[in-house]
C-alpha cells in the first residue's frame, strides 16, 4: 500500500536527532510491548510479513505520530483480534488483575524456548529450486505497481533503472505471504540504481541506493 | 506479574524528542503505559503469555545482545585477513563463527568501507535492523528524519553525524527492503597498529557500524561524537 511508512525520499521531518547513550528502551511499557509482540508471534498465527502489513494499516496521521513501540503495539492489538485471542471490548479493560497462579498455556512462549527460537537460523530464505529471472550486471526497471496489500517495493524506486548487483538467492515473497497467499519463492537481488536515476541531477554523479527486489517486482530494461 | 514496576515517564519522541527524566515516578500512568499494563495482565489472565518469558526476552536484548557483539567481528576482520574475507564473501557464515546468528541476522552481508567508498544503511519501510550484532536499533535509525532522507540526502544526514565526506567519495546507500541484514565494516583508524583485537573492539561504536560513524583511534583527532 502507498502509505506513510514509506518513507524514503520524503521531505519535512528535520535533523536526525540522536541521544548520547541512548538505552535500550526508554521506558517499562516499551520493553513489555517489545516481548508480548515476541511472545504472541511465538504462536505462528502470523509471520513477519503480516506483522509488518499490520503496522503499515495504523491510520497515517495516527502512525506519524506514534513512536515505534506505539507502532508495534497498535498492530499487536490488531493481530491479537484478528486471530481471536482478544476481543476488542476486552482491549478496552484497563484493569490489571492477572492472578499469580495464572497458568500458561502449553503452546504459550516459555523461558526455556528462547534459545532455540532467537537462535533460529532460517527465517524467510528458501531451498525451493526457482531459477533466477536475471544475473549480475542485468539492467532492470522496477515495476510501476501499486498494491493495495503488502509490498516491499518503495515508492522512489518504481519506474526507475537499475543493475543487478547480486543475487542474493530464493526468499519468501512478501506481498502474498502477508497476505496469507503463500510464499511464492521466488530470487532477491541487490538492485543499484544511481542517486541520478532516482533524485535527478541535484543529485550525486558518484552515489546510488542499493534496494533489495524481488523477482516479481523487477522487468528487463 | 514481572516485578517490573518503576514507570520511568519520559518517552522517546519521534518528533520533538521531549525526555523529562526530572517525571516523577508515582505521576498518573499515561494511557500508553495503562494500555500494555492491561495487555499483559489479559494475556498472562488467558494463559497466552507466561510473564518469565517476557522478563527473559526484555533481559537478552538489554543485556546479551548488542552493539558490542559487532564490534568483535569488526576488531577480528581488522586483524585477521582470512576472517575478513571470509565475512565479506560470507557474513552470515563469519559471523556465526563467533556465536552471534539468530533472529533478525539470519541472512547477513557485510560492507567494506574504505577510503574511496562509503556505506550506509537505511530501512526506509520499517526499521529492519541486524540484531544479533547490533541489538535493537536506537530512536534515530528508527525516527523519520533518518528513514525519509538517508536514501535521498545520505551525505546530508552524515554530516549531522560529522561525518563529512569528500566529493570524490562513493555513497552506497542500502535500504533494508528484504530479509538481508547489514553490517558496516568501518575502515580501521591509523594509529592502532600495536593494539590488540580487544582494544580495537572497544573503539568501534554501533553508528560506525551502521555506516553512520567513523571509528576514531583513541587521542586522535576528533571529528565528531562517535559513539
Amino acid at each position: 500500500m502507498n502509505g506513510v511508512h514509506d518513507m524514503g525520499g520524503m521531505h519535512g521531518f528535520g535533523a536526525v536527532a540522536r541521544e548520547e547513550n541512548e538505552p535500550v528502551f526508554h521506558a517499562d511499557w516499551e520493553r513489555r510491548a517489545f516481548a508480548l509482540t515476541l511472545a504472541m508471534g511465538a504462536f505462528r498465527r502470523w509471520n513477519l510479513d503480516r506483522s509488518r502489513f499490520a503496522r503499515e494499516q495504523m491510520p497515517p496521521d495516527e502512525y506519524l505520530a506514534a513512536t515505534y513501540y506505539e507502532r508495534w503495539l497498535w498492530g499487536l492489538r490488531e493481530l491479537l483480534v484478528e486471530h481471536g485471542f482478544v476481543t476488542r471490548e476486552e482491549l478496552e479493560r484497563r484493569e490489571v488483575r492477572a492472578p499469580r497462579d495464572a497458568r500458561p498455556r502449553p503452546e504459550a512462549l516459555r523461558p526455556a524456548d528462547l534459545p532455540r527460537m532467537l537462535r533460529n537460523r532460517r527465517a524467510a530464505r528458501l531451498d525451493d529450486p526457482v531459477p533466477p529471472k536475471f544475473k549480475p550486471g542485468d539492467r532492470v526497471v522496477a515495476r510501476n505497481i501499486h498494491p493495495l496489500g503488502h509490498t516491499r517495493l518503495p515508492r522512489y524506486v518504481r519506474s526507475r533503472q537499475g543493475v543487478i548487483d547480486r543475487d542474493h538467492g530464493v526468499f519468501i515473497f512478501p506481498d502474498t505471504h502477508a497476505l496469507g497467499q503463500g510464499k511464492k519463492p521466488q530470487h532477491v537481488y541487490s538492485v543499484r540504481f544511481a542517486a541520478r536515476e532516482l533524485w535527478g541531477l541535484e543529485a550525486s554523479p558518484r552515489d546510488s541506493v542499493y534496494v533489495d527486489l524481488w523477482d516479481d517486482y523487477l522487468d528487463p530494461a | 506479574m514481572s516485578g517490573h514496576e518503576h514507570e520511568h515517564g519520559h518517552e522517546p519522541g519521534g518528533h520533538g524528542h521531549t525526555h523529562d527524566p526530572s517525571h516523577p515516578h508515582n505521576a498518573p500512568l499515561t494511557e500508553v503505559q495503562l494500555r500494555v499494563k492491561a495487555l499483559e495482565s489479559l494475556l498472562t489472565e488467558k494463559g497466552l503469555v507466561d510473564p518469565a518469558a517476557l522478563d527473559e526476552l526484555i533481559d537478552t536484548y538489554e543485556t546479551r545482545v548488542g552493539p558490542r557483539n559487532g564490534a568483535k567481528v569488526v576488531a577480528r576482520a581488522w586483524i585477521d585477513p582470512e576472517f575478513k574475507r571470509r565475512l565479506l564473501e560470507n557474513a552470515t557464515e563469519a559471523i556465526a563463527e563467533m556465536g552471534f546468528i539468530g533472529r533478525q541476522g539470519e541472512d547477513m552481508v557485510a560492507l567494506e568501507n574504505t577510503p574511496r567508498v562509503h556505506n550506509l544503511v537505511v530501512c526506509t519501510l520499517c526499521s529492519c535492523y541486524p540484531w544479533p550484532v547490533l541489538g535493537l536499533p536506537p530512536v534515530w535509525y528508527k525516527s523519520s528524519p533518518y528513514r525519509s532522507r538517508a536514501v535521498i540526502d545520505p551525505r546530508g544526514v552524515l554530516r549531522e553525524f560529522d561525518v563529512e565526506l569528500p566529493d570524490d567519495v562513493e555513497v552506497r546507500v542500502w535500504d533494508s527492503t528484504a530479509e538481508l541484514r547489514y553490517l558496516v565494516l568501518p575502515e580501521r583508524p591509523a594509529g592502532t597498529e600495536g593494539m590488540s583485537e580487544e582494544e580495537l573492539a572497544a573503539l568501534v561504536t554501533r553508528d560506525a557500524m551502521v555506516g553512520a560513524a567513523t571509528v576514531k583511534a583513541p587521542g586522535g583527532p576528533r571529528t565528531g561524537t562517535a559513539r
